[in-house]
């Protein structure tokens, strides 16, 4: 895009720059628009997982319905309450809202439609996730008010707790990539089983992991089964429950963009990004953008079919879970899968 | 042209929150600031090609440090006034020490530009060092062949550090009933409740 930019004029620093802000552009207002229907999708799941209608009065089949929430909530009065921490009480909301939209600069949409194919994206990725507890810790503080601050403690311990078991489960895919760089793991999928099948999930040493992975990342977001942080028979609303209007559409927004991007980083990492299921050249006649969002709302709707049908779990179950289970699994399984690549020669 | 602005716009941000850590009335603002400090100290190693130290930074100091930094301050019942009462006390020392971090500050500026002083020199690990090789993997091929044993060391340590703490703060406790999360796991619906049809009217023995 930079060369465009570049034949009508610019110079090269402008004209990378502009092309750089218009990629930014074109991700972040679509991805808005993505979590505004993906709000619609899952509460029409919810309701068909309820037998009920669901959404289905603004717009046909409902579709409008999240337009219609966002200007109610946009119109509606910001209350700050008096003793809150001001300053960190609207801060918090905007970095929830930031940092989740920030980990889209590394996810290739399909084969060289990246915005920075940087060497280390899944690093990237790592630290930009860590900077998500920062938003919940910050509201549940500045609130000044009991609930909101029992959930900001969860949040953090588990958010901290899950993030050690997603590291250790993103160095095996690493280790078998052989890289950190997020277009070269989904390549590395490429005719991966038997090769023909774009996938490192149906490699029988992988599998576990990715389990393990899907299950982590609702943990990481903070979804049911795992939703502790704004468990509303304990905690009113947790972290959320002294925020109105726009601040709590923002919080809303960067919450889902969370769970679209743990949807996206299911796909990329285990079931092949944007390659199609099986390395057969018709199936390259659809985009890969294409096999890449349906990848995504495949995993999306894993987690929605998840949050209606699983209850919650208690704080020491998902404590036990995170530390005395997955960790000591995906430990181990770093060393199974190091030392199967050493014995192989894939190192080689 | 945009490095310059940025490394400018890094720096100036990293300075200013440092100062702010300081001067910030409320320790949890301070923890805060210190966390704008080590993003933006991110933002510098970018710019001088460090990606994977850049990452490292953000992954160990804000996403996991600095969280336990907040998490205890966030738990503090400070009280603001007492904090202050001892600063008249604690200015000589404070001095000194400002005094020492500049003298070593202005000592190791003036041998990094004597280019006098060389400790262990790398040239081992610098061959594989190149513009080409991403830093993830010079590191690597450094940190895993030349210094082995010193990163295997550090590693020892840290392990030794780590059942350390648990060996201090782990105590048996006598009196509390833990949970047997695999009975609990196994137990089926029929163990514990059971379908009656009642006919109306009548009580029912439980």
């Amino acid at each position: 895009m930079t060369s465009f930019f570049q034949n009508l004029g610019m110079s090269y620093e402008a004209a990378w720059f502009t092309a750089t802000i218009a990629a930014i552009l074109l991700i972040a207002l679509p991805l808005m628009l993505a979590v505004a229907m993906i709000i619609y999708a899952e509460r029409k799941l919810w309701a068909a997982f309820a037998l009920r209608r669901g959404p289905n009065v603004v717009g046909p089949f409902g579709v409008l319905q999240s337009f219609a929430d966002g200007l109610k909530v946009f119109l509606q009065e910001t209350i700050i309450p008096s003793a809150s921490n001001r300053g960190l009480f609207l801060i918090a909301p905007i970095i929830t809202f930031t940092v989740a939209l920030m980990a889209w600069a590394v996810i290739p949409f399909a084969d060289g439609v990246v915005l920075s194919n940087i060497n280390v994206g899944l690093l990237y990725i790592l630290a930009i996730s860590s900077l998500g507890v920062y938003g919940v810790v910050i509201a549940g503080w500045a609130s000044n008010s009991k609930y909101p601050f029992y959930s900001a403690m969860r949040a953090a311990a588990q958010m901290i707790s899950y993030e050690v078991s997603i590291g250790f489960i993103l160095i095996c895919v690493v280790l078998w990539a052989g890289t950190f760089n997020v277009s070269g793991i989904v390549e590395g999928q490429r005719g991966h089983i038997f090769g023909f099948i774009n996938a490192y999930a149906f490699n029988p040493l992988l599998f576990p992991i990715a389990v393990m992975f899907l299950i982590s990342s609702m943990a990481e977001t903070a979804r049911a089964p795992f939703d502790l942080t704004e468990a509303e028979s304990e905690l009113v609303a947790g972290y959320q429950t002294e925020y109105s209007s726009m601040a709590f559409a923002l919080f809303w927004l960067g919450e889902y963009a969370n769970v679209l991007l743990m949807c996206a980083l299911n796909a990329i990492l285990f079931w092949g990004g944007y390659l199609p299921p099986v390395d057969w050249a018709p199936l390259y006649a659809v985009p890969g953008i294409i096999w890449f969002f349906a990848k995504i709302l495949l995993m999306f709707f894993i987690f929605a079919w998840v949050k209606a049908t699983v209850p919650r779990y208690r704080y020491d179950q998902l404590m036990r879970l995170g530390w005395k289970v997955f960790l000591p699994i995906s430990l181990f399984w770093v060393f199974l899968v190091s030392g199967y690549l050493m014995f192989t020669g894939h190192f080689a | 042209m945009i490095q310059l602005v940025s490394f400018y716009i890094f720096a100036s941000i990293v300075i200013a929150s440092a100062a702010m850590v300081i001067f910030a009335r409320n320790p949890v603002h301070s923890v805060l600031w210190l966390i704008v400090a080590f993003f933006n100290a991110a933002g510098l190693m970018v710019l001088i090609g460090a990606e994977f130290i850049a990452m490292l930074l953000v992954i160990v100091y804000v996403g996991a440090v600095a969280v336990l930094f907040l998490f205890v301050v966030m738990m503090l019942d400070i009280d603001f006034a007492e904090l202050r009462a001892g600063f008249v006390k604690n200015v000589p020392l404070g001095l000194l020490l400002a005094v020492v971090l500049v003298a070593e500050l202005v000592l190791g500026i003036g041998a990094y530009q004597a280019g006098a002083v060389k400790l262990g020199t790398p040239e081992a690990g610098v061959a594989t060092l190149s513009a080409t090789v991403p830093n993830i993997e010079a590191i690597g091929a450094l940190l895993y062949s030349k210094y082995v044993f010193l990163f295997e060391t550090a590693g020892l340590i840290l392990l030794v550090a780590m059942v350390g703490a648990i060996v201090l703060t782990h105590r048996r406790s006598h009196g509390t009933r833990g949970q047997s999360i695999s009975s609990q796991v196994q137990r089926r619906p029929q163990d514990a409740t059971r379908i009656v049809n009642q006919p109306v009217g009548q009580g029912i023995e439980l």
